[in-house]
């Protein structure tokens, strides 16, 4: 610790090193909370299911999804990244997963929130398997923290069917 | 700065260090802004910077005791050997 650059070299490197320790604490602060989202999808109407030319099955929707997240937040939150997905079997495939709408949310007053929307990706499958077809809408989230690590999890909301006939 | 000023300096620098992380955390988890913490926390590096980086004369209350010029005349360097052996490694001092 003789020289000016020498102590301010020294001082840098142990803050530095601090400061990683402090954001890892603050990163594991975040398993110490229980999050308790809520969610609902009503869908509202069937606007479009058609075969297209190219022999896949397209449906357009209209639903409204009202969720509450606000539990997900925590002082190490930076925002929660939510999407929805119709999620349905096949024959072909054992599972299908067609995310239908994203959104980011900022911050918590954002995080209770409804939307009355039509699909913002189209529902398309892979062939011609949705005439009558049951399929579970999920809602899931990734919440981005600040500092450390990202975590994902998801509502299932079950019970919703397509029509039989193309309209 | 004198050798017991250095290590005071490393002390202090260590424990304002940590004392400022703690309670920047804490600060910051009790009001839920992480931005606090890291406020805090800058304002903490800043502060050990100024105490602890410049050579302040508190740093100096143990100097060392050189030699006294006078004293030193009486106990010349050895010349001799030192002309002759620079003739032949001409650059090294």
């Amino acid at each position: 610790m003789h020289s000016f650059g020498y102590r301010a070299n020294a001082l840098l490197t142990f803050a530095v090193t601090i400061l990683a320790l402090i954001c890892a604490i603050a990163s594991f602060s975040d398993t110490l909370s229980t999050p308790t989202p809520t969610s609902n999808v009503q869908v509202l109407n069937i606007n479009r299911f058609q075969k297209k030319p190219d022999g896949d099955d397209e449906v357009s929707l209209t639903f409204n999804i009202s969720a509450n997240l606000q539990s997900l937040f925590t002082w190490n939150t930076k925002q929660v990244f939510v999407f929805l997905a119709a999620e349905y079997e096949t024959p072909k495939n054992s599972l299908n997963q067609v995310s239908l709408w994203d959104g980011i949310i900022p911050s918590k007053e954002h995080a209770d929130f409804w939307i009355h929307t039509t699909n913002k990706y189209r529902f398309i499958d892979q062939g011609s398997n949705l005439r009558g077809r049951n399929f579970n809408l999920t809602l899931h989230w990734h919440v981005m923290p600040k500092t450390g690590k990202m975590f994902a999890d998801k509502i299932v909301m079950t019970g919703y069917r397509l029509p039989q006939a193309y309209r | 700065m004198d050798w017991q000023g250095q290590k005071l300096a490393e002390q202090l620098m260590q424990i304002i260090l940590v004392a400022f992380a703690v309670v920047a955390f804490f600060t910051g988890y009790v009001l839920g802004s992480f931005q606090m913490m890291l406020l805090i926390y800058a304002g903490g590096v800043v502060l050990t910077t100024l105490i602890t980086v410049p050579n302040w004369p508190f740093f100096n209350r143990h100097p060392l005791k050189w030699l006294d010029p006078s004293v030193a005349e009486k106990h010349p360097k050895p010349q001799a050997a030192a002309a002759t052996t620079s003739k032949k490694k001409g650059s090294k001092k």
